[in-house]
This record gives structure tokens, sequence and C-alpha cells, in this order.
């Protein structure tokens, strides 16, 4: 039997309406034990029953209590929703109630963990959901969406009956090798199909990085010389959006200074160069240390003072910087022009006065354009989010090289067959999918043989 | 009478496990119902094939018979899939089904600790869930320490041709009436299986010349590890290739419904073998097809019988003559011997283990079709392994039981007792994971020992072995310390095959991995005093290191979870959060270790990771 647990599902503080998710065995029987109004242990599957929350017969909170029975839900564990009518300080009471008579507060994302383990979602469903927790956007909500739908699984699924079918053939040339009336794959045929399913994997792949963005952010760093005004920028960027400016640990140990919203698209800039502790970053760390910085960044945001010469250090930087995402931020317009463009033909030049409060639209329809994030957005999207299945298919990528390898070494058919099993089985890895004999299955379906 | 092991059932499992047994100094019968049919070749004429061939060489590393017998019978031989990797070349052999069985008897017969009992088995004595002995038709008992029951298609078997249905074994032999009925009241759940074979026809009637010939490989080649039989490589028996037509599926498609399968009888519930279809499964199933092969096999030097592979059919009589001669050739064909397909009782092998012996009934094994497989290489080592182990059992040894990374064996035996079976289960390379391990020939390297750890192998045969593997060890230490240095005559070398140039010194190890170089192009720069055999080993391991390399990685995933033992008293009710369909699986099958149970089907991998913390706070508790 599954203990109780119980979580507050919607976000603290946003909306009127906040709901109390609980999921077990007794679920029903708990929150009937703090209900007044009909007996919810009585009350048909999955009805929404009018009442109060009450304590030492003091009434808590008017509710809404949905009443769901095991299997049908998402746990397929009987489960109870409280729609609280009262505000943060009355949910977090009932919450409080339901955890002083033997309910467990929630682990993040135990609730999908139970719906996984129970068999009700696969394992990439069960991943969107932790990313549908997660989400901060609408972008990434609907991302998450997207996955939970199943899209993600449907398309690996798809990749995986093709390296199936391959398999299924090569096995059968060599299970039944005088059978004329089954083709032998050639090795040129199976260079094809993996061309084929590389370039798929490699297109999921990309369109997972976009997925990435949309999810976690850009990294962004300021850096530039000092007095350019990095920090004033950075103070105007976040200022002005009211981003949450707390000091949130981000995917990696840096420390997020700001997030930013650009129309659904976040932009976590990140304090790598420590901007407000010490203004000279350059001058301080050096050339060198500055362009580590930009390594660990998705997009660069350098700043120059427009009533300044550019000095070698700048040049030096920037020329490094043509391989990243990165805009030349020229600060300071209000004064007068001393910088020559000539040497920044390769990259995007925001032209910005912190003071007039002029050029941050210009920047922010920058940012929009460079990361094609209209397209992002109206995609179909099918990517995958989480790291682990980035990783698997990455390697599957390495797996489907090997296999190149191979066939230029002219090896034997049977012999790259282990890649491509070992193919099959990590993409069935993704989808925590396990194997049943599909093999076996498939030989019989696709092929008339016997004796 | 009583003796320590007897074994039921004279076909292929049944004589191998009297071997094994009475070759490990028990005293052992063998009962069968008729000693004229003792390891008779009930369907096709042939011994071998993909995956089967290297089951045979793996009996014989084990020190079972079948390979030995099959070379002394064999009247055509060659390598399958020559033209690919070494992982999945394998042999097949055409057998004289009169010198097989003949061989085989005299064998038996010259047998120490061995009699043969002509009679049929019908019920089983059984004391405190521990067998005891059997009791014959004839209503004699004989007891016995240990039974192993290897009683092939004869349980309850019906005969299906048309619409007929006759209670009789192969050939008309006479069926075991009772045992399954008295096998199901002790608890086995009896499944009924079916299979068929095809027509026989007369060889003198048969026009040759619109057929195509297949004749054997022009090299000798051998099953058995230890004696080279000599055979005339020019005197081998052809087989012939022709086909059905557009004609004979007419005739099906008209005569359908006359099939016992398609409705000639109404009570036919049993499942095929998948990859063993009639003619009228494949004629329907694969419609858009315009043709079938169908080969024609000589059964035996002795008579004319031969055997159309490709045309097992359950249609009446008088449609097995329109079919037979609607094939090119095949005009004025007689039928000498008509095709049916064959029902009968089996039992569901998850209610074995691994070892052979049942989960049920204490001392009793089961080996071969009883098992629900088919073939007869599948049925020998099965009847191998329970000698074996029926043995082991009464020295007080723990059994043998093979991995799927040690043998084909290790493969069939884990699939049955851990998947069961739906219809009659034949082993294909695919059903190997690790198939590259599991080749034709290192079938010794992975199975002597065990073999004469079994008492199997004789020393001389142990010492063979060992010389062996010490010549490949040392043949692999000379080629990593002998360099090919950038030389002009080794440079001229190598351009003059298309191989690259070399500009260091590079070990003949290294070079080797190159696909157009090859031990034997080596030696013009260095001795190699080395046999054939030890040469054709070694260059397999450095040619396909990496992909060996990678199979063992694989495998070692598989053992290191085959380690987690799970303990036989485990309540999988106790278990939270394991999927019903789970437990409900597990219960039944019981698996011995995690690597078991992740590959039972409607197990996932959630499951056995529930499984396995569960585990752990076990092993925290004890």
């Amino acid at each position: 039997m599954n203990d109780t647990i119980v979580a507050i599902s919607t976000a603290l503080g946003i909306g009127a309406i906040s709901i109390i998710r609980v999921s077990g065995d007794d679920a029903i029987k708990k929150v009937n034990s703090i209900f007044i109004g009909k007996n919810l242990e009585k009350v048909a599957s999955h009805t929404i029953n009018y009442g109060h929350i009450s304590e030492n017969e003091k009434i808590i909170d008017e509710v809404l209590i949905s009443v769901m029975h095991a299997p049908k839900t998402f746990t397929r564990e009987n489960i109870v929703e409280i729609n609280c009518h009262g505000g943060i300080a009355t949910t977090n009471k009932i919450l409080e109630m339901l955890l002083n008579i033997g309910c467990r507060l929630a682990e993040p994302g135990e609730f999908a963990k139970r719906a996984f383990l129970n068999g009700r979602i696969d394992l990439i469903e069960a991943e969107g959901i932790m990313d549908l927790i997660n989400s901060k956007t609408e972008q990434s909500r609907e991302l998450a969406i997207n996955q939970v739908g199943g899209k993600v699984s449907n398309l690996i699924k798809t990749l995986r009956q093709k390296i199936l079918e391959v398999i299924a053939n090569i096995e059968v040339n060599i299970d039944y090798p005088e059978y004329e009336d089954i083709e032998e794959l050639t090795i040129k045929d199976l260079e094809k199909k993996m061309k084929n399913i590389k370039k798929q994997i490699t297109k999921i792949l990309e369109e997972s990085e976009n997925g990435k963005i949309i999810k976690e952010g850009i990294k962004t760093v300021i850096i530039g010389k000092p007095n350019v005004g990095k920090s004033s920028i950075l103070n105007k960027l976040i200022d002005e959006d009211k981003a949450i400016v707390t000091d949130i640990p981000g995917t990696t140990r840096d420390i997020v200074e700001g997030t930013l919203n650009i129309g659904g698209l976040l932009l976590n800039i990140i304090d790598t160069a420590g901007i407000r502790k010490t203004e000279d970053v350059v001058e301080s760390i050096g050339v060198k240390k500055s362009l580590e910085l930009t390594d660990k960044s998705d997009l660069v945001l350098y700043v120059l003072n427009n009533n300044e010469e550019i000095t070698k250090e700048d040049l030096e930087i920037i020329s490094k910087l043509k391989y990243k995402n990165h805009i030349i931020i020229i600060n300071k317009i209000d004064l007068d022009k001393k910088i020559e463009e000539k040497y920044l033909t390769d990259s995007n030049i925001v032209y910005m006065s912190t003071k007039d409060n002029l050029g941050f639209e210009e920047l922010k329809n920058c940012i929009k354009e460079m990361y094609n994030l209209e397209k992002i957005i109206t995609q179909d999207l099918t990517y995958l989010t989480n790291a682990r299945s980035i990783s698997i298919l990455k390697n599957i990528v390495k797996i489907i090289e090997d296999i190149e390898k191979g066939i230029v070494n002219s090896e034997y058919i049977d012999m790259l067959e282990i890649d491509l099993k070992n193919i099959w089985q990590q993409l069935g890895e993704i989808i925590g999918e396990t194997y049943e004999d599909e093999l076996i299955e498939q030989l019989f379906k696709q092929f008339c043989l016997g004796k | 009478m009583k003796y320590e092991i007897i074994v039921v059932g004279g076909g292929h499992a049944g004589c191998e496990a009297a071997l094994a047994s009475a070759r490990k100094k028990h005293k052992t019968l063998l009962i069968t119902s008729n000693i004229n049919n003792i390891a008779d070749m009930a369907c096709n004429p042939s011994i071998g094939g993909s995956a089967k061939g290297v089951v045979v060489r793996e009996i014989d590393a084990l020190g079972g018979e079948m390979g030995k017998i099959a070379d002394k019978s064999q009247i055509q031989i060659k390598k399958l899939n020559s033209k690919k990797g070494p992982a999945v070349q394998s042999l097949r052999a055409q057998i004289d089904k009169i010198v097989y069985p003949k061989e085989m008897i005299k064998v038996l017969k010259n047998q120490k600790n061995l009699d043969i009992l002509e009679g049929m088995v019908e019920d089983l004595i059984i004391e405190e869930q521990k067998i005891k002995g059997v009791i014959l038709k004839d209503e004699s008992i004989i007891l016995g320490e240990i039974v192993i029951l290897t009683t092939g298609t004869y349980l309850k078997s019906d005969i299906l041709i048309g619409d007929t249905r006759t209670r009789k074994g192969p050939h008309n032999e006479e069926p075991s009436l009772y045992l399954s009925d008295n096998l199901k009241k002790l608890g086995f759940q009896i499944i009924r299986l079916k299979t068929g074979t095809p027509p026989r026809i007369d060889k003198n009637s048969i026009n040759f010349s619109k057929t195509k010939i297949e004749t054997g490989d022009k090299i000798p080649l051998r099953f058995n590890h230890d004696i080279n039989y000599d055979y005339d490589i020019e005197k081998q028996e052809p087989c012939y290739l022709t086909y059905t037509n557009k004609k004979l599926h007419q005739i099906i498609n008209d005569n359908l419904t006359k099939s016992s399968m398609y409705g000639g009888l109404a009570d036919v519930t049993s499942v095929g073998p998948r990859y063993c279809p009639s003619i009228e499964d494949k004629v329907v199933r694969f419609s858009d097809k315009d043709r079938h092969q169908i080969f024609l096999e000589p059964e035996s030097r002795y008579y004319d019988d031969i055997y159309m592979q490709g045309l097992s059919t359950s249609m009446p009589y008088d449609i097995q003559e329109q079919l037979v001669r609607s094939i090119e050739g095949l005009e004025n064909a007689k039928i000498l011997k008509y095709a049916y397909a064959i029902e009968y009782d089996a039992i569901n092998p998850t209610q074995i283990k691994q070892s052979l012996e049942t989960k049920i009934i204490k001392n009793l094994y089961t080996a071969g079709q009883i098992n629900g497989t088919s073939g007869y290489e599948e049925a020998a080592c099965q009847g191998l392994i329970a000698g074996i182990n029926a043995s082991f059992k009464l020295e007080g040894k723990e059994p043998l039981i093979l991995k799927r990374n040690e043998a084909y064996i290790g493969v069939l035996i884990d699939d049955l007792v851990t998947k069961g079976v739906i219809d009659p289960y034949r082993l294909l390379t695919s059903r190997a994971e690790y198939r590259l391990l599991l080749r034709h020939d290192n079938a010794d390297i992975r199975l002597r020992q065990k073999g004469y750890d079994a008492g199997l192998i004789n020393e001389e045969q142990y010492s063979k072995f060992k010389a062996k593997t010490k010549n490949i060890e040392q043949l692999e230490k000379l080629l990593k310390i002998s360099k090919l240095n950038p030389t002009n005559e080794i440079n001229d070398y190598l351009k003059s095959i298309n191989s690259a140039l070399i500009k260091d010194g590079i070990t003949m190890y290294d070079i080797l991995k190159r696909p157009e170089i090859t031990i034997s192009k080596l030696r013009q720069f260095i001795d190699i005093p080395f046999e054939q055999e030890i040469i054709e080993q070694v260059e397999i391991n450095i040619k396909y290191e990496g992909y060996i390399n990678k199979a063992q990685k694989e495998a070692e995933k598989m053992i290191k979870l085959e380690a987690k033992k799970i303990p036989e008293n485990i309540d999988y009710e106790k278990i939270h959060n394991l999927a019903s369909e789970a437990v409900q699986k597990l219960k039944q099958i019981r698996p011995t270790s995690l690597g078991q149970a992740l590959r039972i089907s409607g197990v996932n991998p959630s499951d056995i990771s529930i499984l396995m913390i569960y585990l752990k706070k076990g092993d925290k508790n004890d």
C-alpha cells in the first residue's frame, strides 16, 4: 500500500484559487475526516463536491472537492483535489491539517513518479511532466505539454521501428540464408538507411537545442572594460522587467544575477564576471579570463564606450567572439562619438544610452532575431528537453558514426548489426520500453519463412 | 527393478540424456515404446543450420553424441553464411535417416551402465512431491531416483490430415494416452502444440532436369572436435530446388477449407510453429508472393524417399497429389508418404527450472519437445543438460547452468523457463544477444572445460584442448612482439596487395586488423609454426577484437544483473509499487536473479528498479 502524499499544486500567490492535491489509498478517507458536507467516501468517482474544511468545529475555508477513484486517475491511485478559496494563508493551513493527520508532503514530481511507477505514463511523459512543473514561461509550458502528449515518444518509436526493420532484415538473412524471396540487405542499403536515421536524430537534437533554450533560457554574460556601463545596463534590464531578482542557482553552478523575459524567451544574466563586485573585469582579470567567461555562456553582450576609442584588448576579445552568439553594445551614445565601427563588421551592434534610456528595445529585438524566436515558438514542437534523453541521442549519433566507419572498412554486416542493436536498445531506454521479443515478432511478421 | 536414472523416450533428447547419465557411471534405463524407432528423424533429413549447427558443436564440446553421429551419417554438408562474418557461420548436413539411428543405437547398446527397455510409460510414482519411479502400460513398476521425461510428440498425439483426426504418433506409432493427464493431475499446465511434415516423393518419379541442383561444399567440414571422419567430398548427395507457382496457389485457395487447419477440422486449437508454416499459411498470409521455394532433399542412400522441404500441409490426400504434381519437375511425381500435421501435449516450460528439473516434482526432469521446443538439435542439447544435471543431483553437485553469453544452449533454456512458449520454440541466431561470442569456431573454447568438469570429456580430449588454448595464447603473443618495419620490401608488398604503406614500425597483431591482411600473408616475413585451426581462431580474435569487446561489455551488464540473486522465498505481494501484471508474472516464473526477471515479458525496467530497491533494503535488514 502506498502512503498518502499531499502538495499544493498551484503556484502560491498567483490566482484566486489554489488547489491541494492528495494521492494515495487513504486520500479520500483522510480528506473526508476534515470535511463538512457529503460523505466523500460514498460519493461517486469523478465528482465535484461542495462543502467546508473545518478544524475543531471551526470553518477554515469554503471549498470544492474533486473525488477520483483509482485507477482512472493521474497516479492510478485515489486522488482528491481541494479547491481552496481563502488565499495563501488558508491554503497553507489546510495543508498543515492534512500533514497533521498523516499525509506526507510530496517530493517535487512525486505525483508524476507514481504515475510512472503505476504504469500510467511512460518515462518521456514523466520527464515532460517534471519539466512542466518547473516551467517558467508559457512557451516552456507548451513544450512540456507537447512532450506529455507523447509526441516525442512517437517520434522515437518510429525511429526505433525503422532500426528494428533493418535488424530483422539482417537477422532473417542469417537465419534463412537460402531463402531467395527475402532480399539480402546490402551494405549500400544499410548506408542509405543510416544516413537517413542520422539526419532525423540530428534534427531532433538541433530542435532540442532550441527546446532547451525555451526551457532553460539563454545564459548571458555582460563583459567589457571598466566604466563602459555594464552594471547600469544590467540594472536597467532587470529593473525594467521587474524580473525575479534573487540569487537563484541556475542549472550550472553560476549565480543568475537576474532573469529577464523577452517575449517568452528567458534571458538568464549570469554573474560569472562578478560585474557588480568588480568593475574592472577586463583589466583585473585579463583577456584570457574574460574569454573563459564567455565559454560558459550562450550569449555574450560585449559593452563598448561610444566616447572612447577601441583598444587592442577589445579587438582581441571581439575577434574571438566571432564564433559565438554575441552582441556589441555601444553605450553612452549621449556622449561624443569617438569609436570607429570599421573593426566591428562581423558583429551585431546595438547603440544604447542607459542615461537617456535608449536602445533597450533594439537590444531585445536583436536577441529575438538572433534566436529566431518567432520561428521557435510557432514551430511544431517536437523536442527532447531533458539532459538524459539528449545525451543518449548524442551517443547514438556517435554509434552511427561507428557504423559508417565500419562500412568504409568493409566490415561484415552482421558485425555492424551489434551497433544497430545497441541503437535500438538505447532508443528504448529513452522511452523506457523493455525488450519483449519484439525482434522475433518482427521477423515473422515481415517475412515469409519456413521449411 | 531399480535404477538411478530412468529416461522416458528414445528420441534425440532421450539418447543424449541416457548417454550422459550412463557415462557419468549412473545406472541408467532408457525406456522407449519401440526400440527400432530410437533416434528416429521423423521430419527433415538434416542436422544443423543457422544457430542449430552451433548447438551441435556445443553438444559436442560438452561431450554429447549428436555431432559425432551426424558426421558419420551425413551425405552432404555445407557451411551456411560463409560470405558473412564468423559469428553467423554454421554447418548444415543432410543426414542419412537409416544410418543416423543405426549408429546411435550402436553407441547406446555398447554403453556401460545403460539398459534399454521397450515399453510405454503411462504414470509416475510420486511420494511427497518427489519422483520414485514410473508405471508402464502393462502395469509393471520400475523404480528410479531420477526420471527424465523426453516424450517428444507422443503425448496424446493426433495426426491431422484433411478432415481426419487419428490418435497416433509419427509413423503411426502408438502414442502415450495417459501420461499427460497424469502430469496435469500433478499440477503441470498442459499446452497443446502442433507441427507438421511435408510429403515424401519417389526419387525415380522426379524430372530433376527442371530443377536446380544444390551441392555440398567442396572442403571437408565436421561437427565433431576430436575425430576427423573421412568422407568423399566428390560423392555427396545433392539436393534440388524447385518452386511453387500460381497454379499451386490456386489449388490451395480453392480447397482451403479442406485443410485441417482451415476448417477441415473444427476443433483445432493448437498453435503451430511460426517459423515452420504450412504451405496453406504461406499462400494465405503472403498472398503477394507468386512462388515459394521447395527444396527436394534425399532422406537416405538406402531408399528413394525425397523430402519436400517447404510443402508442409494438412490437406487431404487427393489435394496433396494435385499440389505436388502442379510443381515443375514433379508432374509425374509419386507420393510415398503423405504430409500431415501433428498435435501433441507439452508442459508449460515456465514450470521447470534452469537445470531442467521441474519446479513441482523433485528429481523429475524434462527435455525436448515436451518442453515446447522443436528440432532435433534443440531436443538433443536439452537431453544432454538434463542428463548432466540429473547426475549432478545424485552426486550432490550444483547444476550446470549455461549463461546466455556462454552458449546457445543457455539462450534456449533461459528463454524456455523465463518466457514460456506460445508456438514450438526454434533456436534462431536472433534470439542470442551475444551472438558474436557464441560462434561455431569457439564452441570448444567456451564449453570443453565444462564438459571435462562434468566428466564427459576424457583426458586425451582434454589435453588436446588445453594444447589448443595454449597455442592460441602463444600465437597471439608472437604476433604482438613481431614487428613489421617500413622497409622497401614490406612496403612494396603492401602496395602489391592494395594495402596502405607503413611509415613506422607496426606489430603484426595491429596490421592484422586490416581486412586485406591475413596471417597466411604474413608467413613470408616470419615463421608461424601453428596449425590452421589455431590461426583461424587468432585471426578472428584480432580482426573482430573491437566488436567482440563490445559484445563482451554488453554481456557483462547482463552478468551483473544475473549476479543479483532473488531469494527463493520472496513475497512479491509485499513489494509496494510493483505493477500487478509484474507481480503475477514474477510469482509464476519465480526468477532466480534480477537478470532473469528483466527478461520476463510483462516485467518492465521500472519494476526491476523497484525490485532492486526492495532487495537492497532487505540486505540492510539482515
